[in-house]
């Protein structure tokens, strides 16, 4: 029951993307494109994603986040860090670059390997390596050594 | 090449996405963040959910698809960039977006809504470098 509600969630998430037009790599590039603005290339969709979807979801937290647990666990998990460091500077410039190179964050990268797209094939190898390398090398910096249990 | 400004279905999609992350956090207690998810799809294993993670990403997989099926057509797709570009795109989207704990949906809609400065920091640096990054590939390369 657990992992058919996790798909259903995972496809409600990709479908906002698509409806949003999200899973287009042009409209990101031109959301970034700040100076087609005069030319009126300039498409600003991406705001209002951002903007509906966050506000939705701090009013629904407001509401889940009262209960005691989740359906289907025995806590929420919530990030524990609350300080700045490097890497809440250092990882989103560099996400940043590649988001602005090939129009794709992780989201749209997977509903674009959806329609069979052999770029969007390799562009998820790609991350997908890139993700695992930085965890991998995170893991190490930061010397936690995590229990290996059996997924 | 110019797409059309969709505020209606792009608000409509980001309700679609905030609805996903507060199921999420209603039935899992987990944030929706696309990169934290696929990541920890792999070892090593810190908990018992690597399962959960990979049936949430093929719903994400296969939503296009279903899509297509729904209205009949495919979402239109246009991506930019040879083999060479895509490769080096997705290796810094996901080194930083793992690196910086989080991408559009973590930090961008989970991690605004919570108020976070982190998060806060998060969307403006990797704003900031998008569009820096997309300025030069347009108007100076």
């Amino acid at each position: 029951m657990s992992l058919i509600v996790q798909f259903l969630i995972g496809l409600l998430f990709g479908s906002g993307l698509v409806v949003a037009g999200m899973s287009n790599p042009k409209k990101i590039q031109n959301f970034l494109d700040l100076a087609a603005m005069p030319s009126g290339g300039w498409d600003p969709s991406l705001a209002f994603v951002l903007g509906a979807g966050a506000l939705v979801t701090y009013l629904g937290y407001k509401i889940v986040l009262k209960r005691k647990q989740p359906i289907f666990d025995k806590q929420f998990h919530l990030p524990k860090k609350i300080a700045l460091d490097t890497s809440i500077i250092v990882g989103p410039a560099i996400f940043g670059i590649g988001w602005g190179l090939g129009g794709f964050c992780p989201g749209p990268a997977f509903t674009a390997l959806g329609t069979g797209s052999s770029q969007a094939m390799i562009f998820v190898a790609a991350m997908l390596i890139g993700m695992i390398a930085a965890r991998i090398i995170a893991l190490k910096h930061i010397g936690i050594t995590t229990s290996t249990v059996k997924a | 090449m110019i797409t059309e400004f969709t505020p209606f279905a792009s608000s409509i999609g980001g309700t679609m996405i905030g609805g996903a992350a507060i199921l999420l956090m209603a039935t899992h207690g987990r944030i929706a963040g696309i990169s934290g998810i696929a990541v920890r799809m792999f070892p090593p294993f810190i908990d018992h959910d690597a399962i959960g993670r990979i049936v949430f990403i093929i719903g994400v997989i296969v939503s296009s698809i279903v899509y297509a099926a729904v209205t009949g057509a495919w979402a239109p797709m246009s991506i930019i960039g040879g083999t060479s570009l895509l490769i080096a795109a997705g290796l810094l989207v996901g080194f930083g977006s793992v690196w910086g704990n989080g991408c559009t949906s973590g930090h961008g809609i989970c991690g605004l809504s919570r108020l976070s400065f982190r998060s806060v920091v998060a969307v403006a640096t990797f704003m900031t470098t998008a569009i820096v990054t997309a300025f030069i590939t347009h108007h100076l390369m």
